[in-house]
């Protein structure tokens, strides 16, 4: 089969598609692997259930409309919460801002990571000592304790949330970046253009950062998995949006002390955070084994080895 | 051959020693189960005693086969048919753990590059007793063996050189460690893959000349594959040429590198640089097809000058002629064509008492501490080429590193056009950097793979000359069609081509920018001898027709002839010998160059073995054994 297709439509030269839209077809490779495919589509789901709940949700999540912690019925299927309001409605209404929060979040934290660890690993010298050592400060509290620290000095406002969160992930992207540039920065084609007098900046935005779509793509599903878990967790320990807002992190919170009565007003926010973040870091894996050849079939890379010309 | 050679006792029921070896009949390897051939029907025997020479292009096959040898295929390769018999054992029918038992006793493998087959973390007598020990009842006395292969290697056998790790010896002497370990269990065929590459001239030709006495002294039959045809010339007995898979040429080696008769080989002869004489260098067009796309008749047949429609709808089965077996459909008609004598080239003698585009003087550098180039004077002139040649370690990149502005440790003068040039490229005029330009040896790593061709190319006119786009289009068109390459590459990504389009593409960017000088390091060092002859004629094409002035940089010194009026020798970081190529090449003043000169590998002379008509015509179908 695989033969066959490669004597008819051979030898797409490797990574031809990687060159023009390196992202997408990296991505859709890693969709296609079994691995891939199983975290994309759990990870999905999830973002199905979060984004169209708010339009197919039966009842208002903040009605009172049956007993406290009732059990599952027809009209109330997953039961009542603490308060006698619908969990599956709270459900449905509870998950698109901790998506959105989570995404918005890791966009920061990779921005600044990049910026930090390209400068840092291309400039050296003193930027590279100042960028680092402050990395490694942060990088002492672990990142709960830090996003903590931000959200009790100025109260518990949802865009800190999001700006601690990124922030946080920020000294571990920079360090993983920096490390990727080093290698990326000695190559010749960076020498080339500085020798054409290109600035520093433009050399990092238009010589290096290309090249960085692959760690960048995999640090980015691997905070995006972070950032699902501190924003749950800190909407548990009640950082979050005000009391009557549903919230997954939140409703877990609330409804512990109802586990014998109504188990799935616990249950169903856990398994949704917990497909999320399996999801998201399945797929996260999926895409690392891609770039670096693990996933590829046999032939293709023995092909790449054996004729193609060889990549220093 | 070695009729004297004490052989080891052969298995039992093995044929005798000093008959045929290694009998290789019908290799076929595949793609996976039953994707397409990588390589196919190769068939070839070696005696004892001597060497058989595999020589191809990179992708050619040449490593598939000799993996086979050892009854090894790559991942995602398969050994599909045929059978490898050494001394009358089929090795692709043993078990795997009796497979594992022949390999390194039986059969022994040398590998490329020895610095990385030997582990860094063992000592030196340690990695040689463990080759013993992995088969035990091989050796009955290992210490004495070990002194011995030692001695043969020609290493010092003391006890000192034992205790030593890898990374405490130099190239040449890992090399015959590797040489040392593999002879060490008495194999009956050796296997070399490229061993040679990495090093100097002068240690490249004593290891050939250990591998070759060690060979004729036990009865070994080793295979030795490489892409430097000089070296094998050299070396072996006898050559096969691969292409695309197969052998498309076999026989004696005055024979075939004398007299070849396949066009391919034909074509590989006259792209190699002579030492002795400038000759105008003629690659051959095209890149061999992959597997899976090659074509139904012959593999050569697009690129071949002789081809007729038969040739490209019939596969050619070898025949029999004038001693080898060639694989060629018009092998008469190649036969009575006459094998194109290498044009020797007239030159326009190097400009005398014009003022220096480029002079350095008293120019030192070094890493850190480390000093690599002392006291360097250098003079360029104008419209002329400057070779500097040197081993590896000589100093030869640091001073192109210096005098583009990419090495910032060094001191003395560098003036250009009489203006002393800033030490960091940074802080150089935009202009003065336009009119030097630098193309770097590797085109693997010179050209961002996020980029086109295109903006690649153009990239000199927007940084330099801050030209609209309309014209930067209509610039790099020009100057990839400068370098033959054609509109369709403004749009392809670097992975789409091939390393001599990589390197094309990096002397389209160099030159797009109109310099005065160009500096080109070791730019064919990464490509195939072929490849190497098609730019090395576009920069002598182009260096002469827009009278640029360039520096050409080389560790081959037969290329030096083919492309500079003038040249440098440089030692150890400091200029050993300089003038005009004619003179220092065939007259050296200093002895260091005579040395280099005379290591230099060398081609039998072409022609040597004149071509009478006997026994022409076509043998029959398969002829197994090589005609003699």
């Amino acid at each position: 089969m695989a033969g066959a297709a490669l004597v008819t439509a051979p030898v797409a030269p490797p990574g031809a598609l990687a060159g023009r839209h390196p992202w997408l077809s990296v991505l859709w490779s890693a969709a296609r692997t079994p691995r891939g495919a199983a975290g994309l589509t759990m990870a999905l789901l999830v973002a199905g259930v979060a984004i169209i709940g708010p339009v197919v949700s039966p009842h208002s999540p903040n009605a009172l409309a049956t007993l406290t912690f009732a059990k599952p019925s027809g009209q109330f299927p997953l039961g009542g919460d603490f308060l006698g309001r619908d969990v599956l409605s709270r459900v449905l209404n509870g998950g698109w801002l901790l998506l959105l929060m989570a995404v918005a979040a890791t966009a920061i934290g990779i921005v600044a990571g990049a910026a930090a660890g390209i400068a840092a690993a291309y400039l050296r010298g003193a930027p590279d000592g100042l960028i680092m050592r402050t990395v490694d400060v942060i990088l002492a509290f672990p990142q709960l304790v830090f996003a903590l620290l931000l959200l009790s000095l100025v109260g518990p406002k949802l865009w800190l949330i999001v700006l601690a969160v990124g922030l946080s992930h920020a000294p571990a992207v920079a360090r993983v970046i920096r490390s990727a540039t080093l290698d990326v920065a000695e190559r010749d084609y960076v020498k080339v253009a500085e020798l054409q007098g290109m600035r520093p900046v433009k050399v990092m935005a238009k010589e290096i950062l290309p090249n960085l779509i692959t760690p960048l793509m995999v640090e980015a599903g691997l905070r995006l998995t972070y950032s699902i878990v501190i924003i749950a967790g800190l909407a548990f320990l009640g950082f979050g949006q005000p009391p009557p807002t549903a919230n997954w992190g939140t409703m877990i919170n609330e409804n512990r002390i109802g586990l014998q009565l109504n188990p799935w007003a616990v249950i169903a926010p856990a398994v949704l955070i917990a497909l999320l973040t399996i999801g998201t870091n399945t797929f996260t894996d999926a895409v690392a084994r891609v770039t670096i050849g693990v996933d590829r079939r046999p032939e293709e890379a023995a092909l790449l080895d054996d004729l193609g010309p060889e990549q220093a | 051959m070695a009729g004297h050679a004490h052989a080891p006792a052969g298995p039992a029921g093995g044929p005798p020693a000093d008959g045929v070896r290694l009998d290789v009949r019908g290799l076929e390897v595949r793609l996976a189960r039953a994707g397409p051939d990588v390589v196919s029907d190769v068939s070839f025997t070696v005696q004892a005693g001597q060497v058989l020479g595999l020589v191809g292009e990179s992708g050619s096959g040449k490593t598939t086969v000799v993996l086979a040898l050892l009854g090894h295929a790559r991942r995602g390769l398969s050994i599909s048919s045929g059978a490898v018999l050494v001394d009358g054992v089929d090795l692709l029918r043993l078990s795997a753990s009796r497979l594992r038992a022949v390999r390194g006793a039986r059969v022994a493998y040398v590998p490329q590059d020895p610095s990385a087959a030997l582990n860094p973390a063992l000592r030196v007598g340690t990695q040689l007793r463990e080759a013993i020990a992995v088969h035990p009842g091989a050796v009955e006395d290992p210490g004495g063996r070990i002194r011995e292969v030692l001695r043969e290697a020609r290493l010092d056998a003391s006890p000192e050189l034992l205790r030593r790790y890898p990374h405490q010896l130099s190239g040449g002497q890992q090399q015959r460690v590797g040489l040392a370990m593999a002879f060490a269990c008495r194999p009956s065929l050796i296997v070399l893959d490229e061993p040679t590459t990495g090093l100097d001239v002068s240690t490249q030709r004593h290891v050939l000349d250990t591998i070759r006495s060690m060979c004729a002294a036990y009865g070994v039959a080793a295979v030795y594959v490489s892409h430097d045809l000089a070296v094998v010339g050299g070396l072996v007995s006898d050559v096969a040429v691969m292409y695309s898979g197969r052998i498309i040429e076999i026989g004696p080696t005055a024979r075939v590198f004398g007299d070849p008769l396949h066009p391919y080989s034909r074509g590989l002869l006259s792209a190699v640089p002579s030492p002795v004489q400038a000759t105008r260098l003629t690659g051959i067009d095209g890149q061999p097809p992959r597997p899976g796309r090659r074509p139904a008749g012959c593999a050569f047949a697009p690129r071949c000058g002789f081809a007729t429609a038969d040739c490209r709808s019939r596969q050619p089965e070898p025949v029999l002629i004038d001693s080898r077996e060639v694989r060629c459909l018009r092998v008469t008609q190649v036969r009575d064509s006459p094998a194109g004598a290498a044009a020797a080239l007239g030159r326009a003698a190097a400009a005398e008492g014009a003022v220096p585009v480029l002079s350095l003087r008293d120019v030192s550098a070094g890493y850190g501490r480390r000093p690599v180039l002392t006291g360097v004077d250098l003079d360029v002139p104008a419209e002329s080429c400057v070779a500097v040649v040197g081993e590896s370690g000589s100093g030869k990149t640091t001073l192109a590193r210096c005098i583009v502005g990419l090495h910032r440790n060094w001191t003395g003068d560098i003036s250009f056009e009489g203006a002393p040039l800033r030490t960091r490229a940074g802080d150089r005029p935009r202009q003065v950097l336009r009119r030097v330009q630098y193309v770097f040896q590797n085109p693997y790593t010179s050209l961002n793979p996020r980029k086109t061709v295109g903006q690649i190319v153009a990239q000199p006119l927007e940084q330099y000359l801050r030209l609209g786009y309309r014209e930067r289009s209509q610039r790099a068109a020009r100057a990839l069609a400068d370098v033959s390459l054609g509109g369709d590459f403004l749009s392809r990504y670097p992975d789409q081509l091939s390393g001599g389009e990589r390197q094309r593409v990096a002397i389209a960017r160099a030159l797009v920018a109109e310099p005065d000088l160009l500096v080109c390091d070791e730019v064919t060092s990464a490509l195939d001898v072929s490849v190497q002859a098609v730019i090395v004629e576009l920069l002598r094409g182009l260096q002469a027709g827009r009278r640029i002035a360039m520096i050409f940089i080389t560790h081959n010194l037969a290329l030096v002839r083919s492309i500079a009026q003038s040249v440098v020798v440089l030692r150890d970081g400091a200029v050993v010998e300089s003038g005009p190529v004619e003179q220092v090449l065939d007259r050296p003043a200093d002895p260091y160059t005579a040395r280099l000169m005379e290591d230099v590998p060398k081609l039998p002379a072409r022609g040597a073995q004149g071509t009478s008509g006997q026994g022409a015509a076509a043998a029959g179908p398969t002829v197994p054994e090589l005609g003699r």
